[in-house]
Formats: C-alpha cells, structure tokens, sequence
C-alpha cells in the first residue's frame, strides 16, 4: 500500500508496518527498547510543567467553589472542529488542545439525547439555547429517542425496576479505544488513503449490511479530514507522520482530543500509548535533539490533559458511577507473545508523572501484568502503589491468551485488541433480583408489581435448594433473553443515531465486536444459594404474599473463603447464565462475552435490590464486581483471591474485577525496627575488632 | 490426629519470612496483659481439623507461599505437642519452611528431648520473650519465664534460627535497663537471627469487650515508632555488650 518509506520514519527498523498495510504492533515489535532497569533515570517536573499545574489546580478549587461545574457551553454542538484553539498557557504547554476553547469548559453534547443534556445544564445552573433543542427535538433523533420508540413494555419496566440496569440508552456508550497511535506513525493522508481503499476494494451488493458499512466508512473519512483540520486550528499539519517524540505524542493527543469532542462515552479509553511513544522518545534521545527532563515533561503534560477531560453530566449518571469518572484507562508493560517483556523507560514515566502531577484516578493507569515483567519494574509499580494508591493491575498472562500483545483495558477490565476489536457496552443485570424474581414468581420485591414472566413462586416457609434452583434457572432463561433483545435495540439505535466515527475510523475495517453484557450481585447469589442449601432459610412474607424478607437459621459456607462448597457454586451461576445469553441473536454479528465487574454502582444496585436469602437487608450494596460480600472473607486475602480466581475467564471474558484494599503495613514491615534481620556474625566480628 | 485450631490466615505477611500461611492454635496457659488474642485463651474444643486438610488448604494456594511456608501460632501451638509434630513432619516432607512462633512456655527443661522430633523439622523459631526479669514476667504474664528462657538456650544449642520478639509496653518493658538485660541474654543465643521489636497497641480492646472481659490495659497509651525503635537500639546495645564480654 505504502509506496515509499516516509522521511519521518528515518531510524525506525522497517517491516510490514512501513511497506505492507497499517500495523501500530508490527512498528512496536521491531523498534522497541525494553528497559530492565531501575526508576533512577527518573526526573522530577519542570517549572513549566509546575506553574501548569498549579493553574490547573487553582482551576479545580474554582470548580469546586462553583458546584462543581466552572462553565458550560450551551450553544455550539460539540464536533471535532467546533472550537477555536484553547489553552491553559501557550507558551508553556507541550502538548496542547483542550474539548472547547476555554479549560474546563464543558461541551455540549446533544446526539446521545438531548433531555440529558438539557438536565446535566439545568443541574449546574444553565440552560441549553432553545434553538439547538428546537433541532434535536423537531430535526435531528437523538440515540435516546431511536431507543424508546423501539423499547417493549417489558423493557422499560426491566428498566423502571432495575434488574437491567445502567443501560447505556441515555448515555454514550464508551468503550470504543481508537487506535491514535496510527495518527503519529502514519499521519492523516494516508489514513484517509487507506480508508479509501477499504471502501473501493468493499463487497458492491446492496445488503443493509454493506450499505451501512458503505456509509459508515464515508463517515470515518470524514472524520479524519476533520481530524486533520483540528491539528490546523492548533497549528500544526498532521497529515504527515509525526517526525519526532514532541509531534508524536501531539499527533496521538488529537486523535484523543477529536474522540472526546464528539463522544460522552461511559469509559473514553486510551489504550496502550506508552511504549509506542517510547520509540519515538528513544530516537530523540539517540539524537541528542531531546533530554530526559523535556521527555518526561512531554509525557507530564500529555498526562496533564487527560486529567482534565471533562463531560456535562446528569446527576444520575453521577450517582451511578459514583462521581464522574472518564475512564481515560491507559495500558502499560505486558509481554510480548514470543516472552520478551514491553516495559520500556516510557512505561516508568507514565507511572512518574503521579509523583510529577500528584495522585489521581484519571488517567487510570494499567499495568499489563506478567510473573515475566522485570524485577526492578515490578518494585517501582510496588512503591508507586503504596505512595499512591493510584494503579490498577491486570493479568497479562491470562489475557494475552486471547488478545495477542497489542490489546488495551477500556473501562476498567473489558479487553480488546487496539484497531482490531470493539465492544458493544451492555452494563449489567442483576441477577440478584433475578433470584427474588424467581422466588416471587416475577414480581418485583420492592415496587410490589409483575415484572418478570408469571411462573409459579415459591410456595411454603422454608426454601427449598433444587426447588430454588429449578426456578431460578427458568428465571434466568427470560432475563438473558430480554437483556440481550434490550442491548440489541440500543446499539443499533447508538450506531444511527451516535457512531463513533472518528473512534473507529480509527480502526480497521472488519472489526470484531464483542457484545458485552454484564452481570451484578454474584457474591449474594453464592450466598444467598449456599444458604438455602447449607442452612434454613425461612420466607417471610408481606399481606399479599410476597416474600419480603428471610431469615437464616444455622451457618453456611461463604463465597471468599476458598471453600468449594459455595465457590462452585458461584463458578456454576457464571457459566449457567452466560449459556443462556449465548443462544439469542446478538447485532452485528458480535461475539457474547459478559462481565463482573460493578466497581461503583454496586451501591445503587444495592439500593434496588430487597433483602435477600444470605441474609443481607433491603439499600445494602451489593458487593463490587466479583467480591465477596463486605466482611464474610474471614480466610484473609489468599482465600479471598482464590474464591475469586476460580471465575472461569472463558465465561466472563469481559472482565472479572476484584478490588482490594490494604493498609501497607499489613503488607509487610516496612520500616528497620520491624524487619527480622539482624547478622550476629557481623556483631560478633564487630565487638571483636573493636576488642582487639 | 485433630488439631484443635481457633483459625486461620491465607495472606500472613508478619509471622516469618515472606507470605505464609498462618494457623492459629486454640488454647493458651499465658495470660499476658496486654494479650490482643484472648479469644484462643480457652483450651475448650474449637474446630477439630487434621493435619492434612490444613496441608491441602495450603497446597491449593502455593504459588502465593513461594518464598514463605506455614506458620503455627496461637494460642500456644506447643500445647498440642503431637499434632504440631505431626503438622511440620508432613510440611517438611514436601519442603515446606516451617516457622513456630511461641512464649516457649510449654518447655520442660526436665525433659528437652521430648521436643526433639518437632525441632527436628522447624526451619524458623519466634520466640516471644515478655520479661528478661522473672518477677516481673510473672506479673505480666502469670508465670516465670525460667523454662522459657531454658527453651530459648536450648534450640540455639540444637542450632535452630531463631528470632526474638519484644513487645514494648509503656511502665512494663519500657525500661532502658532491662531492656539492655534482655539484650545482654538473647546476644548468647548462637542461632539468632532477628529481633523484631514491636510497639504496644491497643487493638485488641474490642475484642476484650466482644468477649465480655475487662482490659487490663485500659489507659495504657500505645506505644510510637520511634519509642520503639529507641527500645530497639537498647537491645542492641545489650547484645554487642554480651558478644563483646565473649570476645575478650
């Protein structure tokens, strides 16, 4: 495809990636510098990078004083060029562009639904002009509305009830990681030279299915000419290759940037940047034309921006996630598939800039980790966890299986190869209140009315396993398929009335889609299930004969204590369900994969899910992701781990998450008066020189 | 054989080298003051596991034990003499490091070689000396500390690492002095090979109210770092003094 080896490749190995076709990790495998040294090489922030930082600062203690939002836009329609430049200091930043013309100014970003928008506006005090809402209520559909008017009754009230929950109709749905490297290794041009090919070289029959990948590819071609025109606005010709480290990283971040200017996405990912940018780095330096402090502020000013991605939400979304979370997740290290490691110096930057910048949740930084990474990377990633809290860690080993080596984390644990793969965000069913469902016969314990299908409820005071079971297997039969009907509804709608199209212009053509679907309240459903087999468990029933409460007699087997008993039991409901969301049509083709991994809105969940047969009251959270239920891992922290490691990953392999929390010093003894040694040989030799 | 086990712990990180497995054994004569574990005082029948079913709860999560193995802790692990014997023969048979951590209040000087098969097959020993001085680890404790300092002389003899434990509790082993005598002791132990020496904290008064039992320390302040570390620097003062008395 490439006719000609681009000027600004000179020093990189070639390879397929330079003469054959777009191919980031073929770059990557031959050009990369894996580093097995220790933090030493590390510097600290500039004074640019530190008067930045602190304006940065100043800006979010404003933020805070405003409630919470500094400013809004409520005019211009959020797209990659509907901003002139805006910046926070011209002449200090490296690494420049901001989503609209002023720091911390919020886009408005009607497309996903235009009620949202207006009432993330109206919660901070603004008001959207009548005019653009005229257009997205008379003119232009919004997702939101494609998505109701295809609803069933049965969906909206699964969805009023919240055994389908967190659904990404009223939101964008994120997820999608563009490869924004290619933008710096490629340029724009032949991008765009690439996608025209994909579109001429496509099948000619009409099929609804080539027509709209037809249309979709004139779409990403028009992205990427808009793409090209947001690096003018910033003053810089992005339609060649990046020619150093500098333009490299600048490159990468208005691909980002253009991502974030047209999508509110639930997680706007980055995907795995940093050993990519190492190479150009490392050029730089062999050059002698960069220092390791300039490389290092161009990483801190990089990282600087994504701190301050920032989106109009309502105050629902936020109770959901339990904040305002980006999720601007960033994959670091891992190995490569034929055993050599992929931490490069660049690795240990990404992870310095959090004592550059100070601790923060975004971005959130991901080490792909392997018993393989090295040793002197590992005790880095060990101390930056103690002093910050701040990394998330996720198994290299496991998932390089089925992705390769050149996969990132979107969101929290959803893996997929950058380019290559995609997913549909399909958040979650509880199937905790599938399990009350069960029990009442489909009515909803809390709103007290007929969600679910009629089938027979429990009859008798005591719960009975296999009778349990039994119903709760049908039970799950309806869930999975509503579920996946729902989610099928949502992204043909988000496809029509939202596509990414920057995102995936980003990508290649024929991407595999992964449909992700999710689930909630395991750990109590273990319980719940080892209850009633191990212990009694008695109905309490209300005046009209629903079952309200339980109580428990005797002790059971708790899932987190590395007992089989209950733990396979868990293992079970996770193959059991994701079978049953396997036999129903999932759009596009994509391929079923499920999750459980609720980090923050376990709480909510927690609120809408009545008492429950483990004992566990009505409003009390559910456990985050696979967890055990707070306070009933008494085994300590390996039982715990291992109850949760026998998850099988082929039935969830959208993720499984864990979150773990310890007091350092719980992780060993960290200061001299503690530590077991002491060399008496050495004293003893002491006391006789001193002797002598 | 049972073992009567209060629990047990599958992330130790502070009972010996590394990440252990830790079994806490039901049942203990000492009655220490500032004791944070009252609940395995009573030798009263707890979980009765054997010995192998506490060797496959490990096996299952051994890549976590890599660089660390069991520890037999309590309670008093040596109260149960045959079963212990019994658990850390059939560790060593699968080269799994062993550490006992003990009051060494259980030893019989009259009678040492009863011990011999259980030492035979410790890698590691923590001994937890309360009081250098007699009368006052009767007060602390409720018993002399003659066969546990006669425990400690005899594994050095038997060349088995040991490392000592001191806690540090503010009008009982906060004085320079004996804290210097202590030092001056544990400096002809041969085998030694650590000291770890802890602050006193008062984490164990919830349990003391669970359990319905007033706590003796009740205003007694918990102990800092850095009194601690001073404590420490007096041991080791103490165990030069000793090596220096020998060198000469």
């Amino acid at each position: 495809m490439f006719n000609e080896f681009a000027p600004e490749w000179e020093g990189f190995v070639p390879g397929r990636w330079s003469n054959t076709s777009v191919n980031v990790r073929d770059f990557i495998q031959k050009n990369i510098t894996p580093y097995d040294g220790d933090a030493s090489f590390l510097t600290g922030p500039t004074e640019a990078t530190k008067k930045l930082w602190a304006q940065v600062m100043d800006l979010s203690a404003q933020e805070r004083a405003a409630g919470g939002v500094l400013d809004m836009d409520t005019k211009i329609i959020s797209t990659i060029t509907s901003h002139g430049p805006g910046y926070l200091n011209k002449d200090l930043e490296k690494i420049v562009g901001l989503q609209t013309d002023k720091p911390f100014k919020r886009s408005l970003q009607p497309f996903g639904g235009i009620r949202m928008a207006q009432n993330a506006c109206r919660e901070y005090g603004y008001e959207v002009d009548p005019k653009v809402v005229e257009i997205f209520t008379k003119y232009r559909k919004t997702h939101n509305q494609g998505v109701f008017d295809a609803y069933t009754p049965e969906m909206r009230l699964a969805r009023k009830s919240a055994i389908l929950t967190g659904l990404p109709d009223a939101y964008g749905r994120g997820r999608i990681i563009g490869d924004y490297r290619r933008i710096a290794l490629y340029g724009i041009d032949l991008l765009i030279e690439d996608k025209e090919h994909q579109k001429a070289t496509h099948f000619v029959r009409m099929t609804s299915d080539n027509i709209r990948l037809r249309e979709e590819l004139s779409e990403q071609i028009r992205a990427l000419g808009e793409l090209k025109e947001l690096g003018r606005i910033y003053g810089f010709d992005i339609s060649r290759p990046a020619k150093n480290a500098q333009e490299a990283v600048q490159w990468l971040y208005f691909g980002y940037l253009a991502a974030v200017k047209e999508q509110n996405g639930a997680a706007m990912s980055l995907g795995r940047t940093s050993t990519f940018l190492d190479i150009f780095i490392q050029r730089d330096l062999e050059r002698g034309i960069l220092t390791e402090s300039e490389a290092q502020e161009l990483i801190d000013h990089f990282i600087m921006k994504l701190r301050m991605v920032k989106f109009a939400r309502t105050p629902e979304y936020n109770a959901l996630f339990s904040g305002d979370p980006t999720w601007v997740t960033e994959s670091i290290g891992g190995v490569s598939v034929d055993g050599q490691h992929m931490v490069t110096k660049n690795s240990f930057r990404y992870l310095n800039t959090l004592n550059n910048l100070g601790t923060a949740p975004e971005p959130n930084l991901t080490v792909l980790w392997s018993k393989k990474l090295p040793i002197n990377f590992k005790r880095f990633c060990a101390e930056m966890s103690i002093k910050t809290s701040s990394i998330q860690y996720e198994n290299d080993d496991l998932m390089r299986v089925t992705h390769g080596d050149d996969y990132a984390i979107a969101c929290c644990v959803s893996s997929m190869v950058v380019g290559k793969e995609m997913q549909f965000f399909g958040a979650r069913a509880n199937l905790a209140k599938c399990l009350l469902y069960a029990i009442n016969g489909g009515v909803d314990e809390v709103m007290k009315v007929q969600v679910g299908p009629k089938y027979r409820p429990v009859v008798g005071d005591y719960l009975d396993y296999d009778d349990v079971m039994d119903k709760y297997d049908q039970m799950m039969e309806w869930l999975a398929g509503l579920y996946v009907n729902t989610l099928n509804i949502i992204h043909y709608m988000h496809d029509k009335y939202c596509y990414e199209k920057v995102q995936m212009a980003l990508h290649d053509r024929d991407v595999k889609r992964y449909f992700a679907t999710g689930i909630a309240g395991l750990s109590v459903v273990a319980d719940s299930l080892s209850a009633i087999k191990y212990a009694k468990v008695k109905c309490i029933r209300d005046e009209n004969g629903i079952v309200v409460d339980y109580e428990v007699e005797g002790d059971f087997p708790k899932y987190g204590n590395d007992d089989d008993r209950v733990d396979q039991i868990a293992v079970s409901i996770v193959k059991t369900f994701m079978d049953k969301i396997r036999k129903h049509h999932t759009y596009r083709d994509s391929i079923p994969t499920m999750s459980i991994l609720t980090i923050t809105s376990n709480v909510v969940y927690g609120k809408k899910t009545g008492n429950t047969p483990d004992g566990r009251k009505h409003g009390v959270p559910l456990a985050p992701g696979a967890n055990p239920m707070h306070g009933r891992d008494t085994h300590g922290a390996v039982a715990s781990l291992t109850s949760v490691s026998k998850l099988p990953f082929r039935h969830a392999q959208d993720g499984i998450s864990n979150t773990f929390s310890i007091i350092p010093d719980a992780l060993g003894k960290n200061t001299k008066i503690f530590s077991g040694d002491l060399d008496l040989d050495a004293l003893r030799q002491e006391a006789e020189d001193e002797t002598e | 054989m049972l073992g009567n086990i209060h629990s047990t712990e599958s992330f130790g990180t502070v009972d010996g080298p590394g990440i252990r497995f830790v079994i806490f054994f039901q049942g203990c004569p000492m009655r220490c003051l500032y004791c944070h574990n009252p609940d395995t005082w009573n030798s009263a029948p707890n979980q009765q596991i054997p010995a192998e079913e506490l060797l496959a709860q490990y096996r299952r999560n051994a890549a976590f034990y890599r660089n660390g193995g069991i520890t037999a802790t309590g309670g008093e692990p040596m109260m149960q003499l045959p079963f212990l014997t019994e658990l850390f023969t059939l560790a060593h048979t699968e080269k799994i490091h062993t550490c006992l951590d003990t009051s060494g209040i259980c030893f019989d000087p009259a009678n040492p070689a009863r011990y011999d098969a259980l030492l035979a097959v410790t890698d590691l020993v923590m001994l937890d000396i309360k009081h250098i001085d007699d009368a006052a680890h009767r007060r602390l404790t409720g018993h002399s500390n003659v066969n546990i300092l006669a425990f400690a002389q005899y594994i050095s003899e038997k060349g088995i690492p040991v490392w000592i434990r001191h806690v540090i509790v503010p009008g009982w082993t906060d004085d320079a002095e004996e804290q210097f005598r202590l030092g001056e002791f544990i400096g002809g132990l041969r085998t030694l090979k650590g000291l770890d020496v802890l602050p006193y904290h008062d984490f164990g008064k919830q349990k003391y109210a669970a359990l319905g039992m007033e706590y003796p320390l009740a205003d007694t302040p918990p102990v800092t770092v850095e009194e601690a570390a001073e404590a420490r620097k007096q041991i080791m003062r103490g165990i030069r003094h000793r090596l220096k008395s020998e060198a000469t």
